[in-house]
């Protein structure tokens, strides 16, 4: 008998789910990425700044085309790659065209080929896919596609950035690469390696390892090798409780130099590091929060915090990707043929909100922008990340940064 | 030399902390019979609920009253969850622990979120102790030092000194005569689950500082605290000691330096293969100590079943 309930209440659900879909004039975008397990974390907050993106910047400005909606899906993909096909497939179902996901590469290279297949076997109902955060450099490379548009700089740019930095400070002789042991961890390591051999010859890398990703419960043995090697500099692509359980042993144990990090702030890490890392946490990322670029930037976190108290806009370039996405629509004229949409994407040109322009490049759907080192301070910063007094704020900014850089990328056009 | 002696210390304090898990863990086990799958729960909640008291009163008195809750916590759950399954078989009994700590898992996301939370040292500990060659010690690490050593030295008097403690060895081994001269079994095992939780707190308390405060911690932890007490020999305080300092020397040594399988082998008489890249023993080849330095516990957990099946200091099987 409960059974038969449960069957029934599903089946009726999914009759409502449905019946909305075909009604609605809403342009839905899906946002599939982890909403349970160890990365909801920073899935929710990612949602929270979609669905405050698409309301602050669309709907209230009236929506695009002749007042359309955009309206945040979210899919729980429990950051599995399998997961995320089938909540691709059920976000299809539902007449989605526009797939957002950003953690994991590993979910991007399964969703980006799924999603070409998808599109050269259904030519009446193709999506496109805004990945606003996967940064294997593969993905705009050998696995590009029509389809797929990168909005954050790829593990190389942000490594070229990095590098431009160290190679400008005479200070820096030693350098010592650690990262966790998987795709993204060995892609930083022969980036650093690679970038470094071409700009500073003379820098030594005194220790290029890798560790179990997840595993480690205590980072001493590795902070003792690392200040055993003298390094002048720490470069690192770890993240979550990895990032801060390597930043926090390594500063108690005396080290003093500088560490380059991607992912070493919000979602918690910045308020644990607090104190502790003030004038050696250095961290590549786009979208510029400290100082903020201009009262619209200001106006736009402030009134976000009004609305999370508790959240932090850790991934500026989601802005982009709504802005981006709306005007994309309005110059396509349509939001259902995402053909047009996506030839209005590519080559597009965009005044982004946090600073500077950026640049949809047109050969491999790679966005150009600009990629500031932050440096994780208590000093005059205006918005903290999880209000703890502590945020990052800019201290040098690569403009339009490689611009011009290569790409193996050879995709089919429709 | 310098580095061997920074080293040594590090295995200390990892090795200590290990060991307040494994001691209350190896008491609940040999008294019980059971594998307390929650316990390294425990350990989370003594880092969740100190951090909470430390906002309002500071370190100190997170130190002292989170892990009187968890003891008290502890207690109730053998007294109103545990005791009730017991009539059915261990069985029963472990699969109640292992929903218990899915349970607890759930439980501090639910209630504190999924972030790391910003628990740190006192002040007043917040300074380097002293420096060996450069590598600094943390004062923090010295008196996690201290507060173990105490703690063993308190167990192993009240259990070897005491007349509480004579009860407790003798109703670990013949729980019927204990009771049948009077003793209130029930009431001591409720007594010593409340303490063996209760030291895991401790250790969550002051590991939260250190290896942070994350509802991850405890899943990190969970497996090799029950390594420890295999190695170390079920019921045995010395097994459970020496068990966690071995375990926490290997794994800060081969961490600390990067001994290479090649050159094992080579030294072995093997030669490395030409085309190595193709090679099915690439992997073996390019294996390095730091990689396999988290499974070399289990490693030796095999040996020790296979060779003594007792533990170091056990006196009865597995």
């Amino acid at each position: 008998m409960r059974t038969s309930t449960t069957l029934g209440l599903a089946a009726a659900l999914t009759l409502t789910v449905s019946a909305f879909a075909a009604s609605a004039d809403t342009i839905k975008i899906a946002f599939i990425d982890p909403l349970s397990g160890p990365f909801a974390g920073t899935g929710v907050n990612g949602l929270h700044q979609y669905e405050f993106a698409a309301e602050e910047l669309v709907n209230k400005q009236g929506g695009v085309l002749d007042g359309d909606m955009f309206e945040i899906v979210a899919f729980d993909n429990k950051i599995s790659p399998k997961e995320s096909l089938i909540q691709l497939q059920v976000a299809i179902d539902q007449g989605i065209r526009y797939i957002a996901q950003g953690n994991s590469s590993g979910v991007a290279s399964a969703l980006t080929e799924a999603i070409e297949k998808h599109n050269r076997r259904n030519p009446d109902d193709r999506v496109l896919f805004l990945n606003y955060s996967a940064v294997d450099p593969a993905l705009t490379n050998d696995k590009c596609n029509f389809w797929h548009f990168r909005f954050d700089a790829n593990a190389d740019i942000k490594m070229d950035a990095l590098t431009d930095v160290i190679a400008g400070d005479d200070s820096i002789q030693k350098v010592y690469i650690i990262g966790q042991d998987y795709s993204f961890g060995k892609a930083v390591s022969s980036a650093a390696v690679r970038f470094l051999g071409e700009k500073r010859p003379d820098i030594e890398i005194v220790g290029n390892e890798l560790h179990p990703i997840g595993k480690v419960k205590d980072f001493t043995p590795y902070s003792r090798k690392i200040v055993a090697a003298e390094a002048d500099a720490i470069i690192t692509g770890n993240w979550g409780a990895d990032m801060l359980g390597l930043g926090k042993s390594v500063l108690e144990n005396g080290y003093e130099g500088p560490i380059f990090t991607y992912y070493a702030a919000a979602d918690g890490i910045t308020a644990a590091f607090g104190e502790t890392g003030e004038g050696s946490l250095r961290l590549v990322a786009e979208g510029q929060i400290n100082p903020p670029a201009n009262d619209r930037a200001a106006a736009y976190y402030e009134a976000f915090k009004a609305k999370y108290p508790d959240g932090n806009i850790s991934q500026a370039r989601i802005t982009n990707v709504i802005e981006m996405l709306a005007k994309a629509i309005n110059e396509a004229g349509t939001a259902t043929d995402v053909v047009p949409v996506a030839y209005a994407l590519a080559g597009m040109e965009h005044e982004n909100m946090w600073g500077g322009k950026v640049m949809m490049r047109e050969i491999d759907h790679q966005l150009i922008q600009d990629v500031h080192i932050h440096a994780h301070t208590g000093n005059d910063v205006t918005f903290d990340y999880d209000n703890s007094g502590f945020g990052i704020k800019v201290e040098e900014t690569v403009t339009m940064a490689a611009a011009d850089s290569a790409t193996t990328c050879e995709m089919d056009r429709p | 030399m310098d580095l061997i002696l920074v080293n040594l210390i590090d295995g200390l304090v990892t090795g200590l902390l290990l060991f307040m898990l494994s001691a209350g863990l190896t008491l609940i086990f040999s008294m019980m019979g059971v594998l307390n799958f929650a316990h390294a729960s425990f350990y989370m909640l003594g880092a969740y609920f100190a951090f909470q008291i430390s906002l309002a009163l500071g370190f100190w008195m997170g130190l002292l009253l989170a892990p009187l809750i968890v003891g008290v916590l502890g207690a109730g759950v053998e007294r109103y969850g545990l005791r009730r399954v017991h009539q059915y078989g261990h069985v029963p009994e472990l699969i109640f622990t292992f929903g218990l700590a899915l349970l607890i898992e759930e439980l501090v996301q639910f209630i504190w979120g999924k972030n790391q939370m910003p628990y740190a040292a006192p002040e007043i500990l917040q300074f380097t102790a002293f420096s060996i060659a450069g590598n600094s010690i943390p004062a923090y690490k010295i008196f996690m030092i201290f507060i173990s050593v105490a703690i063993f030295i308190g167990l192993l008097w009240v259990l070897t000194r005491t007349r509480v403690g004579m009860i407790i060895q003798a109703a670990l081994t013949y729980p019927k005569t204990v009771e049948a001269l009077g003793h209130n079994v029930p009431l001591i095992f409720m007594g010593v689950f409340g303490v063996g939780t209760a030291l895991a707190g401790v250790a969550g308390v002051i590991a939260g500082p250190v290896l942070g405060t994350f509802p991850g911690m405890a899943f990190v932890l969970g497996s090799i605290v029950f390594v420890t007490i295999v190695i170390g020999g079920l019921g045995s305080l010395w097994g459970a000691l020496v068990a966690s300092l071995m375990i926490g020397w290997i794994t800060t040594f081969s961490k600390a330096y990067n001994l290479r399988m090649e050159d094992l082998l080579t030294t072995l008489g093997f030669t490395k293969p030409e085309a190595i890249a193709d090679s099915p023993w690439r992997d073996l080849w390019s294996i390095t100590s730091p990689q396999i330095a988290d499974i070399l516990p289990y490693i030796l957990m095999v040996l020790i079943l296979i060779f003594r099946p007792y533990g170091l200091f056990g006196k009865r099987g597995v």
